[in-house]
């Protein structure tokens, strides 16, 4: 963002320009604004459970041990280098489209939403072993081992606070998508990406909350002074 | 007073430009959306208010002879949240400042209007999802969806409900989420953060409890949802959950979300005073950063609900501490309002009826506040009607006021047309009247020791709930009122002109109804905001320039 090249149309109504803005710059920093506002709603939306999961996690710390030994650990750890690829890739994007390589923009952001795809898919075979092996809260719970109610608990913050990424990812996909087939109509120029930029954000914002999640869920037992 | 001519009939403005229903509800101008926001909460207004209805007439009589008590409880349930999800939350921010928002900064529009309307879609689908809940057989956790109440011992439609509000919720955020970035990025130039209209501060400070709060709820509200319906248990006692952590989450958001109603009214009122006293408001900056303190303030204070729910000790002492802390920017801004009318020209037009009315009640709510921050009293009166009194002084008799005050201000501005004033007199006279008569035998009754949420009491407090009950048919009569002279006063009120009340601000500089993209050229600022002297120049023996 150094070099933010300055292009505007000077006379006329340059393309991409909403009425009620007075230039792209105006309009360009009132989009960045308000993805920022919305990534503080974001912040506050996972605050809460992570909140519950810090309680809980004092209340509870050996039956999150437990709990956290019955993740698998390669399955987070491969989503962790997926995501953040993706990061690298959905930077390297916005890149692009700052620079005007239409080619490039489209590529980065269909390789970006295959990194998503692919979490996506690790995440549901995770989530088919833990259901198999009902560890699924509810009356069909079971757990063999010490807690088992407390591990039922990790297990529900588990299922909430993934299950809540996950979706995020999806809409993250999904909007990718949007913003891939608008950049191969060519509807991006360097003075015009801000929804690019935008969109960088929120997958860099959802690929931030995994880094949280990664170690509080899985690598506990990892870190456990008496193992 | 105004020297602009009367408006030809054909000049077009918001009101003329597209007539057809698609015009409306896909229109991006925050102005008929604003209008649109009026429809829906008015409705809502009335439904929350028949409830209430039919709550005092139940109380009317000791014995539970009107309802059941399963019917009670789904009465006051429902009857909080649509009123404060569907009327309370959205009714300042959403109507009138989405109205005047953008135009006292010299915008043409908010900076996202897609999303304004999305917003205004959004609490429709809630609004209907309510309507669903109370038609098919209603909701009984009161309004704060308490645990484990609301996830194991309840069978009516929870999840529903709380859908319903978890997506006003995001209607609300989008609607703080705008103002935000539009008061930070469309100010017309010159218009400076010192230069701002009082309301806008204070709807700026609302939105930042939009944003920052009502995501909590959100959250809190899905994990009950999850738990009835996936058995994710977060907040289940079986698992080793803390209820009082729901309580905890959920007044984080809902303690500040007082403010959220409360702190646009403020700014109403702080607006309606400087116009009706002639003066600028006195303390300008201190009213203003009293509402950016009110909103910080406001996160700090929740667990003041929850002193008789088993807090420490410490907690609780520190959290009443901080409740108390609360009243120093409230009494700022009281003590600056009373200030500003100190040797003013004072005239009596309706808005300033209610203004006044706010102020009397709203110091009344927030001085029973005060009781209820003090600990030993707030385990007293816990769970009584005193708390119900309390609430209601700030909500309707703050908020509602608020509300009323302002419709009746920018009328002429919103319609292009005077409302009749004797009659908008007499409604603001009947309101106070019926208020008053509503709830303060609440105070004496529930510092007495009746409960709040029965369906029965004992027959001593029968006199003062005949009292309140007579005290709500008037409330309801003067609510009426407006709503039809508002009604009447579209086709046949005298028309307004561009600045009935001489008043100070950028609305006021361009046409009634305004054109579609409010003024017809950018406005350029030069002077701070109420500058009455200059205004009042002519008829003041001291000669002032205009400030810058």
């Amino acid at each position: 963002m150094a070099e933010r090249e300055v292009e505007l149309v000077v006379e006329g109504h340059p393309p991409g320009l909403q009425h009620h803005f007075s230039d792209l710059e105006q309009q360009r920093e009132a989009s960045t604004m308000g993805m920022w506002v919305f990534l503080i709603t974001e912040v506050m939306f996972f605050g809460g459970m992570f909140l519950a999961y810090l309680v809980y996690r004092s209340m509870y710390y050996q039956a999150w041990v437990v709990g956290s030994e019955a993740m698998d650990f390669w399955f987070g750890t491969a989503n962790t280098a997926i995501l953040i690829c993706s990061s690298l890739t959905m930077a390297l994007a916005v890149r692009a489209s700052q620079l005007g390589h239409r080619r490039a923009l489209v590529i980065l952001l269909i390789v970006t939403m295959v990194f998503g795809i692919a979490f996506m898919t690790v995440k549901g075979v995770e989530y088919h072993g833990h259901w198999l092996k009902h560890e699924f809260p509810g009356p069909s719970f079971h757990f063999e081992g010490p807690y088992e109610q407390q591990v039922e608990m990790f297990f529900s913050l588990y299922w909430a606070m993934t299950g809540f990424h996950t979706l995020h990812v999806l809409i993250g996909i999904i909007i990718i998508g949007f913003v891939a087939y608008y950049g191969w109509r060519g509807e991006y120029t360097p003075a015009h990406h801000n929804t690019v930029e935008n969109v960088g954000l929120y997958w860099h914002f959802v690929d931030t909350v995994w880094i949280y999640l990664y170690p509080l869920l899985y690598l506990i037992s990892h870190s456990h002074p008496y193992k | 007073m105004s020297t602009s001519a009367v408006p030809s009939p054909e000049r077009e403005h918001y009101l003329n430009k597209d007539y057809g229903i698609r015009s409306w509800l896909l229109t991006t101008d925050h102005k008929r959306i604003a209008l649109l926001y009026l429809m829906l909460i008015t409705f809502f207004f009335f439904v929350g208010g028949f409830f209430a209805l039919l709550i005092r007439l139940e109380l009317l009589t000791p014995a539970g002879d009107l309802v059941l008590a399963d019917t009670y409880n789904k009465l006051f349930t429902m009857h909080g949240q649509v009123m404060i999800f569907f009327f309370l939350i959205p009714a300042v921010p959403a109507v009138l400042g989405n109205f005047l928002v953008p135009m006292m900064i010299g915008a043409k529009d908010l900076a996202f209007p897609k999303i304004n309307l999305a917003s205004w879609y959004l609490l429709l689908i809630a609004g209907c999802l309510m309507l669903y809940v109370i038609l098919t057989g209603g909701v009984d956790t009161g309004w704060t969806f308490y645990v484990p109440l609301s996830t194991a011992f309840l069978n009516t439609h929870v999840v529903t409900a709380a859908i319903a509000i978890f997506i006003a919720g995001f209607s609300s955020i989008f609607t703080g989420l705008n103002f935000i970035v539009t008061i930070h990025r469309m100010r017309a130039p010159g218009m400076t953060w010192g230069r701002l209209p009082l309301f806008i501060w204070s709807n700026y400070a609302t939105s930042i409890i939009q944003v920052l709060g009502t995501p909590v709820l959100a959250i809190s509200l899905a994990l009950v949802g999850l738990e009835r319906t996936l058995h994710i248990g977060i907040f289940n006692p079986q698992l080793g959950g803390d209820p009082l952590l729901f309580q905890h989450l959920f007044w984080f958001y809902s303690h500040p979300a007082v403010y959220i109603m409360i702190l646009p009214g403020m700014g109403v009122v702080s607006d309606v005073i400087a116009c009706f006293s002639r003066k600028r408001v006195f303390g300008y900056e201190f009213v203003a950063l009293a509402s950016i303190a009110i909103a910080v303030l406001g996160f700090l204070v929740w667990a003041h609900h929850m002193f008789v729910a088993g807090i420490s000790l410490y907690a609780a002492m520190i959290f009443s501490f901080l409740s108390y802390l609360v009243a120093v920017p409230s009494a700022i801004k009281v003590f600056n309002w009373t200030a500003t009318m100190y040797k003013g020209s004072i005239s009596y037009d309706t808005p300033m009826l209610y203004a006044l009315g706010f102020i009397g009640l709203f110091t009344m709510g927030g001085l029973t506040g005060l009781f209820l921050a003090a600990l030993g009293v707030d385990v007293h009166v816990t769970d009584t009607y005193f708390i119900v009194a309390h609430f209601h002084y700030i909500m309707v008799g703050g908020m509602v006021m608020a509300y009323m005050c302002g419709l009746h201000f920018w009328w002429p501005k919103i319609s292009g047309r005077m409302y009749p004033e004797g009659w908008g007199r007499l409604a603001a006279l009947i309101i106070f009247v019926g208020f008053n008569l509503t709830f303060f035998p609440q105070f004496v009754m529930g510092y007495a020791g009746m409960p709040r949420r029965y369906w029965q009491y004992a027959p001593e407090f029968q006199v003062l709930n005949v009292l309140s009950t007579a005290g709500a048919t008037i409330l309801a009569v003067g609510y009426l009122l407006p709503m039809v002279y508002f009604l009447w006063s579209l086709r046949y009120g005298k028309i307004a002109g561009d600045n009935p009340w001489n008043a100070a601000g950028l609305e006021w500089m361009t046409t009634s109804p305004p054109p579609t993209f409010n003024f017809e050229e950018t406005p350029v600022v030069t002077w701070d905001a109420y500058n009455y002297d200059y205004l009042d120049r002519d008829k003041k023996d001291v000669k002032e320039a205009p400030v810058g």
